[in-house]
């Protein structure tokens, strides 16, 4: 049990001072010590390092990852990359079909939709990660609360999961951005991470309230430990993997939201380029010109889709209980 | 069963008065209903202080969450903010519109997805098992109103190309009349067929995947060795003994989605220009008149509790293993 457990240091085994360099219990300060008399060496490895393999050893996840860094890198860099800029227009380019010159063809104004798409992506790869890692902070702070003490603050984390049951997430998101008014892709994020912080909460309170009773907690304040040593150094570190899911799925979850949210026009307005307002754009522009809703849409299907299975590489690469990878 | 019934209807109510609070509060931070009037150079402060006062915004939030629900039960939501408009009338006809929609995009996704789940579990590890789930993971990437849009596209490539009209893209009937009795039937199949579609396509993944898991895990238990062992044919085993057990929580699932569906509604019938709830909830919000939106909040937020009752209600009814008492 204990061995599969993310690295675990026993309060019991604080170095006495003046010990540097003294070995910890388990981890053998040098590995050459560890060779077997007939002279097989064997690494010491940390629990990462077994995540890291587990999760490399998922092809599928791993390529994933691969493609998802590149269309994000590509947004990134969309100011070196893209052909155009993305509201040049080009009035000897209207309305054209994909060819070699424009490979997501031009909108009505000759601007074009590669350029854009990649500015697009620009703006919803900076909204999904600034979600992904503010809903997780928050998460992360008012589900362990809440899971660690209970009280007040699980009360009210369980009546506004209770309350998201009842009413669809995307109406009360609409109702709030229609009153924030015209958006940015940072406030569009925080009223993002506002309402979607409950589901990591969830996880980290789930996961909490079991790790509460564990034999290494009670350990651990019997040696004296603080609430928020035991907190920081017990218990976060055996809800990560469940925190790294939850954050990577947050991520596609808040793109697809940004999209649809924008798609209605409540959400980033136009110049500024969003996937979904692309998409909005090439509706009113006609369905004749099938590439202006096209091409924005599959990027989104292919992001969202690698972050969906990184995810799930993470939730098998993380998970301590499962069986080691040989190798 | 008869007390478990009424004791969870009973427990509904305050669930209910609560969220109503939470609606009226939460629309009522959010914005001041009159700030389109105050940008007006052609309204008087007078004139806004009048309006604010016959509609009672001048008085503290908790007075004002008196008056509304006062008005929702005894005038029927009352009127909307600019124009003076009944809300109920407009709102019952477009809740027939979008559960005629919702529906029958949920009987068509159970239908489907229990059988592409039942037969991927059958079938485990086979072509179709893993085309199946290709599909549903890309099912769960796609935005609807992405797929909504697709799909008008290719009516409208359709179109172009051989001159048929196969399915509308939009509109609830044909502005040409719709005929009657038979024809008129065709006609709202044709126009409804595109939208059920788009809205079916997420739950449709979701629901096969969920079958296929649970049909799994039946399919390994005891009572299937059982059966198998008593010498049943496998048919038998597998539509007596595992897939009517395999059934049974598909129930909470679907229950749970049925919120989300509300959700689906308001993009699908956007893009589609359904004259249904989530059309009017844009349009209400787009207008910024607070008193539809909370009705509509109010609307929905009882249906999916009235709907996860009857979940809980019919989980008892399949599952003799629950007692109530």
């Amino acid at each position: 049990m204990t061995e599969q457990q993310f690295h675990e240091p026993s309060p019991l085994a604080v170095a006495p001072p003046g010990s540097e360099g003294l070995i910890e219990p388990g981890l053998p300060a040098d590995p050459s010590e560890l060779t077997y008399a007939y002279g097989l060496e064997i690494e010491a490895r940390s629990q990462w390092d077994y995540a890291r393999r587990r999760f490399f050893r998922h092809r599928l996840a791993l390529g994933s990852l691969i493609l998802l860094l590149a269309i994000f890198g590509c947004g990134l860099f969309a100011n070196f990359i893209a052909p155009y800029t993305y509201q040049q227009i080009n009035l000897n380019a209207l309305s054209q079909k994909p060819s070699s010159k424009h490979i997501f063809g031009t909108d009505s104004a000759g601007r074009d939709s590669f350029s854009r798409v990649l500015y697009g992506i620009r703006t919803s790869a900076r909204v999904g990660v600034l979600v992904g890692v503010l809903s997780t902070l928050i998460g992360t702070i008012i589900g362990g609360l809440a899971g660690f003490y209970g009280g007040w603050i699980d009360n009210l984390l369980m009546r506004l999961t209770d309350l998201f049951l009842t009413l669809p997430l995307l109406a009360v998101l609409l109702v709030a951005a229609k009153y924030l008014g015209h958006s940015t892709p940072l406030k569009l994020a925080l009223l993002l991470a506002a309402l979607i912080w409950t589901q990591i909460a969830r996880v980290v309170r789930g996961s909490f309230l079991s790790l509460r009773e564990k034999e290494y907690v009670e350990a651990a304040r019997a040696a004296g430990a603080g609430d928020l040593r035991i907190m920081l150094r017990h218990m976060i570190p055996n809800t990560v993997g469940p925190i790294v899911v939850s954050a990577t799925l947050t991520i596609g979850t808040a793109i697809l939201l940004e999209a649809v949210l924008s798609f209605l026009g409540f959400g980033i307005e136009p110049p500024t380029p969003a996937l979904g307002a692309l998409l909005s754009e090439g509706q009113d522009q006609g369905l004749d010109k099938w590439w202006l809703v096209t091409f924005p849409g599959v990027v989104i299907v292919v992001i969202v889709l690698c972050i969906n299975f990184i995810g799930d590489g993470l939730r098998d690469a993380l998970d301590p209980t499962q069986r080691r990878v040989r190798a | 069963m008869l007390t478990f019934i009424i004791r969870r209807i009973l427990y509904s109510i305050p669930v209910l008065v609560a969220t109503s609070f939470l609606i009226f509060t939460f629309v009522s931070i959010t914005g001041d209903p009159l700030g389109r009037l105050r940008a007006r150079p052609d309204i008087t402060a007078q004139q806004i202080q009048s309006i604010a006062h016959s509609k009672n915004l001048d008085k503290p939030v908790i007075i004002r969450y008196g008056y509304w629900v006062r008005d929702a039960v005894t005038k029927q939501f009352g009127t909307t903010l600019f124009g003076n408009r009944k809300i109920w009338p407009d709102l019952k006809r477009v809740i027939g519109h979008t559960l005629q929609f919702i529906l029958s995009a949920i009987i068509i996704s159970v239908l489907l997805g229990v059988a592409i789940g039942v037969y991927s579990a059958l079938r485990q590890y086979s072509l179709f098992d893993y085309a199946a789930t290709t599909i549903s993971f890309i099912g769960f990437a796609t935005p609807v109103f992405w797929l909504a849009l697709m799909l008008q596209v290719l009516m409208v490539q359709i179109f172009l190309k051989w001159h048929v009209r196969i399915f509308y893209t939009s509109g609830l009937s044909s502005p040409t009349g719709a005929g009657h009795g038979f024809h008129f039937l065709i006609d709202r199949i044709q126009h409804l067929a595109l939208p059920v579609i788009a809205l079916c396509a997420l739950s449709t993944a979701v629901y096969s995947r969920f079958m296929r898991a649970s049909m799994l895990e039946v399919l390994n238990s005891d009572y299937v060795r059982t059966a198998r062992a008593k010498g049943l044919v496998e048919r038998r085993v597998i539509m007596r003994h595992a897939f009517r057990n395999a059934l049974i929580p598909l129930v909470t699932v679907v229950a749970i989605d049925f919120g989300g569906l509300f959700a689906g509604a308001i993009v699908t019938e956007t893009i589609f220009t359904l004259d249904g709830m989530g059309y009017y909830f844009i349009n209400s919000l787009f207008a910024s008149d607070p008193y539809p939106v909370m009705a509509w909040l109010m609307v929905v937020a009882t249906m999916v509790i009235l709907f996860n009752l009857i979940a809980d209600i019919l989980y008892g009814v399949f599952d003799p293993r629950i007692r109530y008492d």
